[in-house]
């Protein structure tokens, strides 16, 4: 069987709240990396408290949400992380959030590559239905990479966000077990 | 000695969490009063919850920072309204908050006779040099029965509240120890 | 100045209230056990409550609307005898955005059809636009709520995205439809759906 947890160019692994929260404290300072990935303002929180959070999140194993951190094969280097959240088991639908924390490694294809393997993860391990995701109107690399792994965009909230005096439209996509079984045999790889 | 707790409509009490509960419930309910005595959004909250804060407040008992009344008409004793003083202890000098929350006895001095005992209390019991409060531009009514005891208007917060789509203005006003005392003509003891 | 008198919280047969924590619990677990009314409102799997389960939500509830500050919520009950009919609340608020979601539901199955709905949606709109100063509201709903669509198109909402096969429900798969409405839109309106 398929590693399902290695790609072309990362692959997924666990999430350790120390390392990450170190990070994270790193990212959120780039304040056009927090603008793109979340909804409103961000506080400056120090590692500790983030560590706290996080572990406090991660208490026990959730059987609706998962998290993972993105590492390259070559250098195992921490990108960012990956988060899958199964909002509902009964329709087998979950939401995705993906974040790539250092500018330097923006737009190289570690996005993609990260989301085809959870993708499969999702399908063929979690036997979802469906996955979801909402992307901000002003991160068209975003959108590009949704839309090469498969994404079919769903329509967008209005003026859903309200970022340097203009208001931005919140994009829906999504992508169905069937369409991405499709894609698949396309490709037996 | 003057009575402090007697007016000419009047009358000053404490009641109990259960009776403020109950009628609090209703006042806030009335969200033209709402609107002309607060600047929150209006809210609908359980009477339960709300007896619970008032049965903490009187557990609180006696501090010397705030100090809250309840208000009863004198020809039938009906429990009307309340105001509060909060003292700011080292500058001595006092806010008021006040209310009617029984519309029917609006517009009929009650408030201003509820004004007077207020200031009374707080200049010769509570011995403040000043009294301020703030106010709605968009509540005349209001501005007329302070300035009837003695409140000067000392300046405006421009377009600071907004409502059904509108700014308007909080107008803020003091009264000064010598101006009520000058007032009293004297006739203090 | 401009309109405060006309009061927020009452329509013509019904009003908003607060939980009522004697009394609503055992009318609101009737309402869950009909599978039909939950399954209008709810994307979880419907599921029965009861009172002592609907008791703790509502404590829950307040102690969200007062710590967290994202949650507005109300009770609907009739004028005539102030008895429970329905709940309504805008949640998920996001203040720097000015966004908010509606939740509205009439769970006695003798009091729809009245036009309950409409008056509860009313005053929640206004509460959500002239009282929250919202910047826009949006609404979600299953396809198959056929009667919640029309409502909201009645009011203006526009359907903005088609979360297609989201649900499934008696062995098929539906879509999940976002309706938002802005608060100029909103104010634009004919004056009768804003009274």
């Amino acid at each position: 069987m398929k590693d399902v947890f290695t790609g072309k160019l990362v692959r997924l692994s666990a999430v350790d709240p120390e390392e990450m929260s170190k990070a994270f404290t790193r990212w959120n300072r780039d304040s056009e990396y927090t603008r793109l990935l979340m909804m409103s303002a961000q506080p400056l929180s120090s590692a500790k408290a983030i560590q706290k959070w996080m572990e406090k999140e991660m208490e026990g194993v959730s059987p609706t949400d998962f998290f993972f951190t993105i590492r390259t094969l070559d250098e195992n280097k921490l990108l960012g992380g990956l988060g899958l959240n199964v909002i509902s088991w009964a329709a087998r639908e979950s939401f995705i959030a993906i974040f790539i924390g250092e500018r330097e490694d923006w737009g190289k294809g570690y996005g993609t590559d990260a989301m085809s393997i959870v993708l499969r993860y999702a399908f063929t391990e979690l036997n979802l239905q469906r996955v979801s995701l909402g992307v901000f109107e002003y991160n068209p690399r975003a959108i590009r990479s949704y839309e090469k792994v498969g994404f079919q965009h769903e329509g967008r909230m209005r003026k859903y966000l309200n970022h340097e005096g203009k208001r931005w439209d919140l994009f829906y996509m999504g992508i169905l077990r069937e369409e991405w079984l499709q894609m698949q045999n396309g490709d037996k790889t | 000695m003057r009575d402090l707790f007697r007016g000419e409509l009047v009358r000053i009490t404490a009641e109990e969490p259960e009776a403020r509960a109950k009628s609090e419930v209703r006042w806030q309910r009335d969200t033209e009063f709402h609107r002309l005595a607060d600047s929150d959004a209006a809210q609908i909250t359980s009477e339960r919850k709300i007896k619970e804060w008032f049965e903490k407040q009187a557990e609180q008992g006696f501090k010397p920072e705030r100090h809250p009344f309840s208000v009863r008409t004198l020809d039938e004793d009906k429990y009307i309204g309340f105001f509060g003083l909060w003292v700011d202890l080292i500058h001595s000098v006092a806010w008021v908050g006040i209310g009617i929350g029984e519309r029917d006895f609006w517009g009929k001095g009650y408030g201003t006779d509820m004004m007077k005992l207020c200031l009374q209390y707080a200049f010769t019991e509570l011995c403040v040099e000043r009294v301020s409060l703030g106010l709605h531009e968009y509540n005349p009514r209001a501005l007329r029965s302070y300035e009837k005891c003695g409140f000067r208007l000392e300046g405006r917060t421009r377009k600071d509240i907004l409502r059904e789509g509108r700014r308007t203005d909080t107008l803020w006003m003091g009264i000064l120890r010598e101006e009520w005392l000058q007032m009293q003509n004297g006739d203090l003891i | 100045m401009f309109d405060i008198q006309t009061q927020l919280f009452e329509g013509q047969d019904i009003r908003f209230g607060p939980i009522d924590h004697e009394k609503d619990p055992e009318i609101e677990s009737k309402w869950t056990h009909d599978s039909e009314f939950m399954r209008l409102m709810e994307v979880n799997p419907a599921r029965p409550m009861s009172a002592a389960m609907i008791k703790k939500q509502y404590e829950k509830l307040e102690k969200q609307v007062e710590e967290k500050k994202n949650l507005y919520y109300f009770t609907i009950r009739a004028k005539a005898d102030d008895r429970l009919i329905g709940k309504a609340a805008v949640q998920w608020i996001e203040w720097t955005n000015g966004n908010g979601f509606l939740e509205l539901g009439i769970g006695a199955a003798e009091e729809r059809g009245k036009g309950y709905g409409t008056q509860a949606l009313r005053l929640l709109l206004r509460f959500a636009f002239a009282e929250l100063n919202l910047f826009r509201v949006s609404a979600i709903v299953p396809e198959y709520n056929e009667g919640a669509i029309a409502l909201l198109k009645k009011f203006g909402f526009v359907q903005e995205v088609c979360r297609r096969q989201s649900l499934e429900r008696d062995g098929r798969r539906w879509d999940l439809l976002i309706f938002g409405l802005l608060n100029d839109e909103w104010r634009n309106q004919a004056e009768p759906e804003r009274a």
